[in-house]
């Protein structure tokens, strides 16, 4: 992947504190692409436990690498990661679905089924990304 | 539905977008006097007890609607795996959906490790699931079971605490279930005992707290057997006078009528009255 592309996976980490609003250039909060903005939207977020479940998955996977280097040293969560790189490009483009079978097998997520299973399943969503945009925003050119 | 557009692909599970909007419109709604409408909650009692061979769970049958009964023989008693079975208290819809959650991912589990699953197992996906969430997931669970350890109870709160006791009582009428538990437990009971004292202590609950009432269900597990009796008891039928399940002597009916023979009989004549038939009509159906 290109330099490009890997500015764009940093802008897809979600930072722990604040809920984090687009910027486009010069700074100024972008209208046309992320809607009309209120101070309040960003600062609180509107349930209890909207920031925790949207960083679950991260912070899980941060604990356990953790422990994994703890207690068998760099090595260990050093491949694993390779791995998960390695099985997360294994991918559709981002407007298509993809079944992400190989990072769900690395995961565990076969094995088990959650919310995130049932509720809200992206294939049945209401909205559909638009194609160019979906691109340039992954491509980071947006 | 909020963004003017998606630029990264949809992830799956509890979207909170309309959590802002939703509280705008409780405020606009308290403002005008109305109720925004409330989830249907088991106001419950819920017990289980372990007994010599096994565990006894039990549970009252109706689901309220703030102060209306919305549903007079649910079934409280979910299905885990087949040697181990979840009553739930709370929010109904959280019971049920955690519990067919947690069973779909201990059968996996059991696939995947070719084993019958383990009470434990059962109680730490319960109690790790529950404290992801807060407490806003309103299901307080009693689970119980028999596998190669042995039999096994767990009490589980909302927020992810569980207690692991040989008796334990959840729901609104939990006091009054204890009350009859702390009276008359022992170790090692018989499973006869073991039934009957699970049932006074859901009746206690039924009669003496308005949010749980209807019928008695039981589930006695034992290594090898499960007996789903639904219902076990009907505490209040309809129609007939309820009659103490506590006090076995007096038993108070409205019934009125006097007992064949408690008059003698002195005389007895038969006069047969000769009828005959007038007229006769046939009115067909119309079973078109």
């Amino acid at each position: 992947m290109n330099t490009r592309g890997l500015r764009s996976q940093l802008k897809d980490s979600v930072p722990v504190t604040g809920m984090g609003q687009q910027v486009g250039a010069y700074g100024v909060q972008d209208t046309l692409r992320s809607g009309f903005s209120s101070v309040k939207n960003e600062l609180l977020p509107s349930h209890a436990l909207e920031l925790s479940e949207k960083n679950f998955q991260l912070n899980q996977d941060k604990m356990n690498f953790s422990n994994l280097r703890n207690i068998q040293g760099l090595h260990a969560p050093l491949k694993l990661q390779m791995e998960y790189r390695a099985a997360r490009q294994i991918q559709r483009l981002p407007f298509l679905q993809s079944s992400h079978l190989a990072l769900d097998t690395l995961k565990g997520n076969d094995e088990s089924i959650s919310f995130e299973d049932i509720l809200n399943d992206p294939s049945q969503s209401e909205m559909v990304g638009e194609p160019h945009v979906m691109m340039e925003y992954k491509l980071g050119l947006m | 539905m909020a963004t003017l557009s998606v630029c990264q692909p949809q992830l799956g599970g509890f979207s909170f977008e309309n959590c802002k909007r939703n509280a705008v419109l409780e405020a606009e709604v308290t403002k005008l006097g109305c109720n925004v409408p409330s989830a249907r909650k088991t106001g419950t009692t819920i017990c289980g007890v372990v007994f010599k061979d096994g565990i006894v769970l039990g549970a009252d049958t109706r689901a309220t609607e703030g102060m209306i009964v919305a549903d007079k023989n649910c079934s409280k008693i979910h299905y885990i795996s087949p040697n181990i079975y979840c009553c739930g208290a709370g929010t109904a819809a959280d019971t049920e959906m955690t519990t067919q959650i947690i069973s779909s991912n201990l059968e996996l589990h059991s696939l995947s490790t070719s084993r019958l699953p383990r009470v434990a197992t059962a109680n730490r996906m319960l109690k790790q699931m529950l404290f992801r969430y807060q407490g806003h997931i309103g299901a307080a669970l009693v689970l119980g079971g028999v596998d190669c350890n042995g039999p096994h109870l767990y009490s589980i709160y909302p927020h992810g605490s569980t207690d692991k006791l040989p008796y334990v009582t959840m729901g609104s009428g939990s006091l009054a279930a204890m009350a009859v538990f702390e009276d008359r437990y022992k170790q090692d009971m018989e499973e006869e005992d073991a039934k009957r004292l699970v049932r006074d202590a859901i009746a206690a609950g039924i009669f003496n707290d308005l949010g749980s009432g209807s019928n008695i269900d039981l589930c006695v597990i034992t290594k090898g057997r499960v007996d789903y009796l639904r219902p076990h008891d009907m505490a209040n039928k309809k129609g007939v006078r309820s009659q103490r399940l506590i006090r076995p002597v007096y038993a108070v009916t409205g019934n009125y009528k006097y007992k064949q023979g408690t008059t003698g009989v002195l005389t007895k004549s038969v006069i047969k009255l000769d009828l005959e038939v007038v007229e006769e009509t046939v009115q067909t159906m119309d079973t078109s």
